[in-house]
């Protein structure tokens, strides 16, 4: 056996032709995808410059991505408006979705079978149901109760009353449509998340005298976020994209806006992209701000927390020095 | 009448069963103030199960279970039983230290948050004071400077020992160890034990689920041997444990000595 100067073995290292196989086909896939990407086209018309002898002609071109338009529209502020209001929508249906979605868990949780049971039939419709058909019921729900009354149930006695379609905009309705359905998928993430937490914890809690509120409170809870965070994650970036279905009720958000740009100057594509870079746009600082969050929940559970991708790029960096002996390394070393 | 005054906890024929298993058939058992009481047996004998009905982690079916003279769970009014509140039972508890076979720290919190944590929420004494006090505690059972780390940077045997602390800063007039060693690693068992001793020295009345019978000989003042569900023999540990009069006890012992 040979070795190096060091002792370790020097060893010929196995040839995965396959793998490389893969990697040249996928390299292959993202050199098109760029091409057609960054491609022009001739739009049929020639541009032609000086005069006589001198004049030069050449077809005119233009990207087949349109980008220019796309980036003309990226910061409109009627794109811009509605953004705003898909945020709005998503911030506040999460919102809704996550308050009931714990309190359902905790009820379907809880010992008693009224309490658990309308969880659980609350789950199984608003789960059960489309959710463009909530949306369109909630749109419409001025049909079967025009008026909106605060009073005593099962008698006549009201204190106020409204119109229903005074007070209830289609923007509203869409975030209730869209927050009590996003109940339905929180209260499972939630139940998951408490059930999680080992039973012991509840009973090291019980022991020293806390009551249940205080144990789901301060122990149970905290523990459970560890499991409930990221599909929560999950569950935002996919409502900022579901909110874009509220275009179908006339709530302007930001496919809204698009729609409306491109139905009066039929550039469908370019405004098409705008509003898709703005989506990726938001799940990225999303996922960003998803990835915190986790490594604050998960404080505790491991001895030591994963690092964060700053410290991880910083490290492979550092790894692809050290590979490179050169005179920095070597200057590093000494002045150390 | 003297004779309870003197008791810390007194169980009068108490009886436990889950979905038609009877798992205790009469436990009577008295523990003095002071005292510590070793309950040994095999598995399954329902020595945790009497241990969770003193703090009322298990309710007991029938019979009497009283702590510090007080009936457990229920309050006797006109000659009526009625069952107490959460409040109130969960007050109860709050004086009755457990210290469980899996430690069961608080994962998410540290090593001082941990011993925080009840005196904060449920005694509601001053954070400040409540981290003076953990400290302290944490310097009794010997982990002095461990305040920061987590319950999974430590050992089975620190964490039992914060554990103990945990139990401690509720000040109680009573601790309950439920197999506090079993899930050891054999050499870090004496740290645990070493802790109990001292514990056990400076007067407080302990309940203590082993299998470590030369604990249970040496600090025991009575050790009581629990055999599918009933007290088979009990008595003055040194007794016991070298002449076993009952046949289930002499087998049981002949096994794990």
């Amino acid at each position: 056996m040979s070795t190096d100067g060091d002792g370790s073995i020097k060893v010929v290292p196995v040839r995965h032709v396959g793998r490389w196989v893969g990697v040249a086909a996928a390299l292959v896939v993202v050199a098109m995808i760029v091409h057609t990407l960054l491609s022009r086209l001739p739009t049929g018309q020639r541009a032609c410059q000086g005069t006589g002898a001198s004049r030069v002609c050449h077809a005119v071109t233009e990207w087949r991505f349109s980008w220019d338009i796309v980036f003309h529209y990226f910061t409109t502020s009627e794109i811009l408006h509605g953004l705003l209001i898909t945020l709005e929508l998503t911030v506040i249906a999460m919102a809704v979705g996550i308050v009931l979605g714990m309190v359902l868990a905790v009820m379907r949780l809880s010992p008693n079978r009224v309490l658990s049971g309308s969880a659980w039939t609350y789950t199984w419709f608003f789960r059960g149901t489309p959710v463009l058909v909530q949306l369109l019921v909630w749109f419409n729900i001025a049909i079967l109760y025009p008026r909106i009354s605060l009073g005593i149930p099962f008698t006549a006695l009201s204190f106020f009353s409204v119109h229903t379609n005074t007070v209830f905009t289609p923007l509203e309705a869409a975030c209730v449509a869209l927050g009590l359905n996003e109940a339905a998928y929180m209260s499972e993430i939630a139940r998951a998340g408490l059930l999680s937490v080992d039973e012991g914890q509840v009973e090291a809690a019980t022991s020293i005298g806390m009551v249940r509120r205080q144990t789901l409170r301060y122990v149970v809870m905290p523990q459970a976020m560890r499991v409930i965070i990221p599909p929560t994650g999950n569950e935002v970036i996919s409502m900022l994209k579901t909110s874009s279905l509220a275009s179908v009720i006339g709530v302007i958000e930001l496919l809204g806006a698009a729609t409306n740009i491109y139905s009066a100057n039929y550039e469908i594509m370019p405004l098409l992209l705008t509003a898709s870079l703005w989506y990726l746009v938001v799940t990225t600082i999303l996922s960003i701000g998803q990835f915190y969050l986790e490594r604050y929940f998960g404080r505790g559970a491991l001895r030591t927390p994963p690092p964060t991708p700053l410290q991880r790029m910083r490290h492979d960096l550092a790894g692809i020095v050290a590979k490179f002996p050169s005179r920095r390394g070597l200057a590093g070393a000494v002045e150390r | 009448m003297s004779e309870t005054a003197s008791l810390m906890v007194e169980a009068i024929g108490v009886r436990k069963h889950f979905a038609g298993v009877e798992v205790l058939k009469g436990v009577d058992l008295k523990v003095g103030r002071g005292d510590v009481a070793c309950l040994i047996g095999p598995s399954g004998s329902g020595k945790s199960t009497f241990l969770r009905c003193i703090n009322h982690l298990e309710k007991h079916d029938a019979g009497e279970l009283l702590v510090d003279g007080q009936l457990v769970g229920y309050e006797l009014r006109n000659g009526k039983l009625y069952e107490r509140n959460d409040k109130q039972i969960c007050a109860e508890r709050a004086r009755i230290g457990m210290v469980f076979q899996r430690f069961n720290l608080f994962q998410h919190l540290t090593v001082l948050e941990n011993i925080t944590m009840g005196q904060v929420r449920v005694l509601r004494v001053r954070e400040d004071a409540a981290r003076a006090r953990a400290r302290e505690l944490l310097e009794r059972v010997g982990l002095a400077g461990r305040d920061g780390y987590y319950p999974a940077q430590l050992s089975g045997g620190q964490q039992q020992r914060v554990a103990i602390a945990r139990a401690l800063a509720m000040d109680p007039k009573l601790m309950l160890f439920d197999e506090p060693t079993s899930a050891l690693d054999p050499e870090l068992v004496g740290e645990v034990l070493d802790v109990m001793r001292d514990l056990a020295r400076s007067g407080m009345t302990m309940i203590v689920v082993t299998h470590e019978m030369g604990f249970a000989r040496e600090v025991a003042n009575t050790v009581y041997f629990l055999d599918a569900g009933i007290i088979e023999e009990w008595g003055d540990p040194r007794e016991v444990l070298a002449h076993p009069s009952s046949p289930r006890l002499q087998n049981f012992l002949s096994k794990v000595l």
